[in-house]
C-alpha cells in the first residue's frame, strides 16, 4: 500500500511536470464548454443533463490520452526494468498508476463546477440529479481509465495505446446507445455492456446499485486482467 | 551470496543462457564478459526477477529468484543497462522516489540519500533534471540508485558502455571502492575493465560458460608458454637449428625474407628463454635486429575462447 502511494505519487508528478495534463484540460474545457452553452441556449433548461450527453463522447477521446503513457512509457524507455526489480508487488504498479490517472480524470472535470454555479445564477437546477451525474462521471471515469491501463499494458507504442483505447470507449458507447429502446436478449444485453444506458440513470438523478456494481466490477476486472498482463513478463 | 544451478532462458528454440551454473561468493567482484548477445543481460534479468528463468535455479543471499521474489529484490541494487531513468524528475527527487519505492525508513531517508549523492559526486547536480544530465552523470545517478537502499549485493550491467575515457575511469574507481562493502556482480565486454576490476571473471559466450577463473590464471593458462618473435640478419637454416636446440623451446617457425629472417619462437610455461637466444644466435655469426615477447593479454584469451580458434598466436 504504501509503494502505491509512491507511485501515486511519482505519477501525477509526471502528469504535471509534462504537458499532458495541461493540454488534456484544456481540450476538455473548450468541448464541456461549447456543448454546455449550446445546451442551453438550445434547451432554455437548468440542466447538465443534455450536456453531459456530449461530455461522454468528449471524455472517450481524452481519457486514453491521459493513460496512454502509464505503461507504453515505461516500456519503451526501459524504466520498467528498474521499477519491477525493485521490492514493490506488481499489484501496487498497477493501482497505483491506475489511481493517478483516475485522479487527473478527477482534475481535468472539476471545473464544470463552474457550469453549476451559472446554473444556479440563471434558473434553479435540480442539485440531486446533479451530485448524481457527478458520482456516475467519476465512476465512468474509473471505467474509462482502467481500459486505458490495459491497452497500455499491452503496447511499447503510446500512439497505439491512445487509439485502440479511444476506439474500445468509443464501441462501447456506441453499442449502449445503438441498442436503447431495441427489444429481445441481444439488444438487452449490448445495452447493458454499453456504458450509455448506465450513465444516463445517473444524469436522470437515479444512483442505481445495478449501475453502480457495473462500473465497480468492470473496472476492478480490468485492473485484475492489467495487473496479470504486467506479471505475465514474468512467465514468459 | 549468489548460487546459480543449471540456469537455462530459452527464446523460442534459441538457448540464451544454456545451462550455466556459478557462484558468487561474499564480497568478491564477479565479472561476467562475453560478446553481445552472449547471455549476460538475459542472466542478470533473472537474477534481479525481471524473467523467469526456463529451468533451473538461482538463490540471491538465500532466496529463490522465483519463489521469494520480493525478498531477493530487498537484497539487490541493480543498474540495468543504458540506465534507464526518469527524464522529466530532478535528481534528488529521483532518489527520493526509489528510496520509498526501496523502502528505505522516512527516518533514514535523508541521510543515505545525501550519502548516495556524496559517494556517486553527483552533489553538483542534485537538483538538475535528470533528462538535461550528460551520459555520466546518469550513469552515476543510476549507480547511486543502487545504492540508496544500501543492498548486499550490486548487478550492474554493462556499467562504464557509452561513456568517455575519463567518465569510464571514475566509474571504474567508483566501482572498486563499492567491491570493498558490497558484492558485485558486472558485466562488460570491456577486458581491461576486468582486469582491473574483477578478482574473478566467468567468460560466456552463446549462453554457455566458456571459462571461470582469476583474471591472471586466465591469461597464463591460455597463452601455454611464452612467444618470441624475431628478426635476425644470418644464415636462416643454421639459426633455425639452433634456435630449435635451445632447452624448452616447443616450436620455431622460420620466415625465409633472404638476408634478414623471421621467427617465431615458443617455449614452455614459465620458460624465459631470451638470454639463451642471444648466445645462441651470436654462436652462430646471426646479428639480432629486434626480439620480442608477446605477452597475452585478456584481450586475446577473450577472442580464442569465444571464436573458438584453436592455434596458438604468434
Amino acid at each position: 500500500m504504501i509503494s502505491t502511494g509512491t507511485i501515486f505519487q511519482r505519477e501525477i508528478n509526471a502528469y504535471f511536470l509534462s504537458p499532458i495534463a495541461y493540454v488534456v484540460i484544456a481540450v476538455f474545457m473548450v468541448f464541456s464548454g461549447y456543448f454546455f452553452s449550446v445546451m442551453l441556449g438550445l434547451t432554455q433548461e437548468s440542466t447538465l443533463r443534455y450536456s453531459l450527453a456530449y461530455t461522454q463522447f468528449i471524455l472517450s477521446i481524452l481519457t486514453p490520452v491521459i493513460t496512454m503513457r502509464l505503461f507504453a512509457e515505461e516500456y519503451k524507455t526501459g524504466t520498467i526494468e528498474p521499477l519491477m526489480t525493485a521490492p514493490v508487488t506488481d499489484f501496487a504498479v498497477v493501482f497505483g498508476k491506475f489511481l493517478s490517472a483516475w485522479a487527473l480524470y478527477n482534475i481535468m472535470i472539476a471545473p464544470t463546477a463552474f457550469y453549476i454555479i451559472f446554473l444556479a445564477w440563471v434558473g434553479s437546477p435540480d442539485y440531486g440529479a446533479i451530485i448524481a451525474s457527478y458520482v456516475g462521471l467519476i465512476l465512468m471515469g474509473g471505467l474509462f481509465v482502467a481500459i486505458g491501463l490495459l491497452v497500455s499494458a499491452v503496447t511499447k507504442n503510446q500512439i497505439v495505446a491512445a487509439v485502440i483505447g479511444i476506439v474500445a470507449l468509443l464501441i462501447l458507447l456506441v453499442i449502449g446507445l445503438a441498442s436503447t429502446g431495441n427489444e429481445g436478449w441481444f439488444y438487452s444485453c449490448l445495452s447493458y455492456i454499453g456504458t450509455y444506458d448506465h450513465w444516463d440513470t445517473f444524469t436522470k438523478g437515479i444512483i442505481d446499485t445495478r449501475d453502480v456494481v457495473y462500473y465497480g466490477s468492470f473496472t476492478a476486472l480490468l485492473i485484475f486482467i492489467a495487473v496479470r498482463i504486467v506479471e505475465s513478463r514474468r512467465w514468459r | 551470496m549468489i548460487k546459480v544451478e543449471q540456469l537455462a532462458k530459452r527464446y523460442a528454440d534459441v538457448y540464451a543462457v544454456d545451462h550455466i551454473s556459478f557462484e558468487v561468493n561474499q564480497g568478491e567482484i564477479l565479472g561476467l564478459l562475453g560478446p553481445n548477445g552472449a547471455g549476460k543481460t538475459t542472466t542478470m534479468r533473472i537474477l534481479t526477477c525481471y524473467m523467469p528463468a526456463t529451468s533451473g535455479t538461482a538463490t540471491v543471499d538465500g532466496y529463490d529468484v522465483f519463489r521469494d521474489s520480493i525478498n531477493v529484490r530487498k537484497q539487490i541494487g541493480y543498474l540495468p543497462e543504458n540506465v534507464p531513468l526518469y527524464p522529466e524528475m530532478r535528481v534528488k527527487e529521483y532518489l527520493t522516489f526509489r528510496a520509498k519505492l526501496k523502502r528505505v525508513s522516512y527516518r533514514e531517508r535523508k541521510l543515505k540519500i545525501d550519502e548516495c549523492i556524496e559517494k556517486c559526486r553527483i552533489k553538483e547536480v542534485q537538483n538538475q533534471i535528470i533528462g538535461t544530465l550528460s551520459k555520466g552523470y546518469r550513469q552515476r545517478v543510476g549507480l547511486a540508485d543502487t545504492l540508496v537502499h544500501d543492498p548486499k549485493i550490486l548487478i550492474l550491467d554493462e556499467p562504464t558502455i557509452g561513456l568517455d575515457p575519463n567518465q569510464i575511469r571514475q566509474v571504474r574507481q567508483l566501482i572498486k571502492e563499492l567491491g570493498e562493502k558490497h558484492t558485485i556482480l558486472l558485466s562488460t565486454h570491456i577486458l581491461p575493465e576486468v582486469e582491473m576490476l574483477c578478482g574473478r571473471v566467468i567468460i560466456i559466450n552463446k549462453g554457455k560458460i566458456v571459462a571461470m577463473d582469476t583474471p591472471s590464471n586466465l591469461e597464463s593458462q591460455l597463452k601455454g608458454g611464452s612467444n618470441i618473435v624475431l628478426e635476425v640478419r644470418g644464415n636462416g637454416e643454421k639459426i633455425k637449428n639452433a634456435l630449435s636446440s635451445i632447452k624448452g623451446v616447443k616450436k620455431v617457425v622460420w620466415h625465409d625474407k633472404g638476408e634478414v629472417n623471421n621467427f617465431a619462437v615458443e617455449a614452455e610455461k614459465g620458460m624465459d628463454i631470451r638470454e639463451d637466444i642471444f648466445s645462441n644466435i651470436v654462436k652462430n655469426n646471426g646479428v639480432i635486429r629486434e626480439m620480442k615477447q608477446v605477452v597475452v593479454t585478456l584481450e586475446e584469451v577473450f577472442h580464442q575462447i569465444t571464436t573458438q580458434e584453436q592455434e596458438v598466436i604468434t
